[in-house]
């Protein structure tokens, strides 16, 4: 599957299903701080990801007070 | 694909978000209503807002300050918007063509205000020419030209898009220190007087994921990259580490914000020497200060008289000091 992160933008090329939440566990990413989109909609943590699947990890953390 | 037990609390459809702190999953429309009975209830409990009021909304383009927004118009509020031009570079560019959109979309009023060509300075200057923080000189400017556009527009609240995550790090950062001052002013909502507007925060109820989320849901395009000067920051420092906390444990950071509002606020009431202390007005633009002359204007008066930083020379140091 593709995966786009941001914060610096950058894409990886990952293989194999895993649902998302083992995803962000792999890339060492907190679900807490993180969304997920596939084709423009959030899925949940419990959702499968497929070869085929292009996704989005969106950060949501920001830094202003 | 959704997976089988995936499905919306209320509902049973399919869910689209996980929401481990309610220990439950939300369909979109059903997590739509959770954010606005969450907003409901901070503005009643708190008694932020009326239907009477004339509302700003301070918009950086970011998620926070449009979901504060969208959600106001959407509860049936009058609210207009204020962008202020920080002159941090590409990401400032960026941030007000969001919010320039957003209210074009929508049919909203947008004020806007460029801190260089309104008052002859940037960010990156200022933080170059007062040895500040960017982040200190930022709050600092947006703090001042927020209360002076309240009070020269006739608005009755200003509205600021602090979330939970906000509000919980600040209250981390203030109770690392013990800072009595600090936490005794840490309030959902700061009354109107001697010269300031009534300030309201009223996202208080909902994370930072959970408005992005709400970002996503309802269509609405925002700057989803972080301030080039914030980066590193302590703010995001105790933001991180309150998640690792949460995902142990979720539900710690509501408990940790909500429930200092509840039990130990009130022992603070009138430990603020700044809720007690006589104002004057600011011998440079007349706005309410402890001094002779308000921060603001000593900032505006330094950095003017610099040449301009661009915001990559900054950055460098502005690292290096943290």
């Amino acid at each position: 599957m593709k995966v786009l992160l941001r914060n610096p933008r950058r894409e990886l090329e990952i293989e194999g299903r895993r649902n998302v939440n083992s995803l962000l566990k792999e890339l060492e990413l907190a679900r807490e701080s993180h969304l997920v989109i596939r084709n423009g909609t959030l899925i949940p943590g419990d959702a499968e990801l497929t070869d085929d699947d292009v996704v989005e990890i969106r950060p949501v953390i920001s830094g202003g007070a | 694909m959704v997976a089988v037990g995936s499905k919306c609390r209320v509902c049973k459809a399919p869910a689209i978000i996980d929401l481990p702190r309610h220990n439950a999953h939300f369909c979109a429309d059903h997590f739509l209503e959770l954010c606005r009975r969450q907003v409901v209830k901070a503005i009643e409990k708190f008694d932020m807002l009326s239907k009477d009021d004339r509302v700003l909304v301070a918009v950086s383009g970011g998620k926070d300050s449009l979901a504060v927004w969208d959600l106001l118009i959407d509860l049936g509020y009058q609210a207009d918007g204020l962008y202020v031009g920080l002159g941090i570079g590409e990401y400032s560019e960026t941030s007000g063509e969001y919010a320039r959109a957003f209210a074009a979309e929508r049919g909203l009023h947008l004020i806007e205000i460029s801190l260089r060509d309104e008052y002859g300075y940037d960010i990156p200057t200022a933080a170059k020419a007062t040895k500040r923080v960017p982040c200190s000189a930022c709050g600092l400017s947006k703090r001042h030209l927020f209360d002076k556009a309240a009070i020269d527009g006739n608005y009755t609240v200003l509205v600021t898009g602090h979330n939970l995550d906000d509000e919980a790090a600040v209250l981390f950062g203030n109770t690392l220190r013990w800072d009595v001052e600090y936490l005794a002013r840490q309030l959902p909502v700061l009354p109107a007087r001697d010269g300031f507007p009534k300030k309201v925060k009223p996202l208080i109820r909902l994370t930072e994921r959970e408005m992005a989320a709400w970002c996503i849901v309802r269509g609405i395009d925002y700057l989803v990259d972080e301030c080039p000067m914030a980066l590193g920051n302590k703010h995001i420092a105790y933001k991180e580490a309150l998640n690792a906390i949460e995902q142990q444990s979720p539900g710690s950071k509501a408990a940790f914000y909500l429930n200092f509002l509840d039990n130990m606020a009130p022992l603070l009431v009138g430990r603020s020497a700044a809720a007690t202390d006589g104002l004057q007005s600011c011998r440079t633009c007349g706005a309410p200060t402890t001094g002779d002359q308000c921060a603001f204007c000593r900032v505006a008066e330094k950095a003017s008289a610099h040449d301009p930083v661009p915001v990559e020379l900054v950055l460098g140091k502005g690292r290096g000091r943290r």
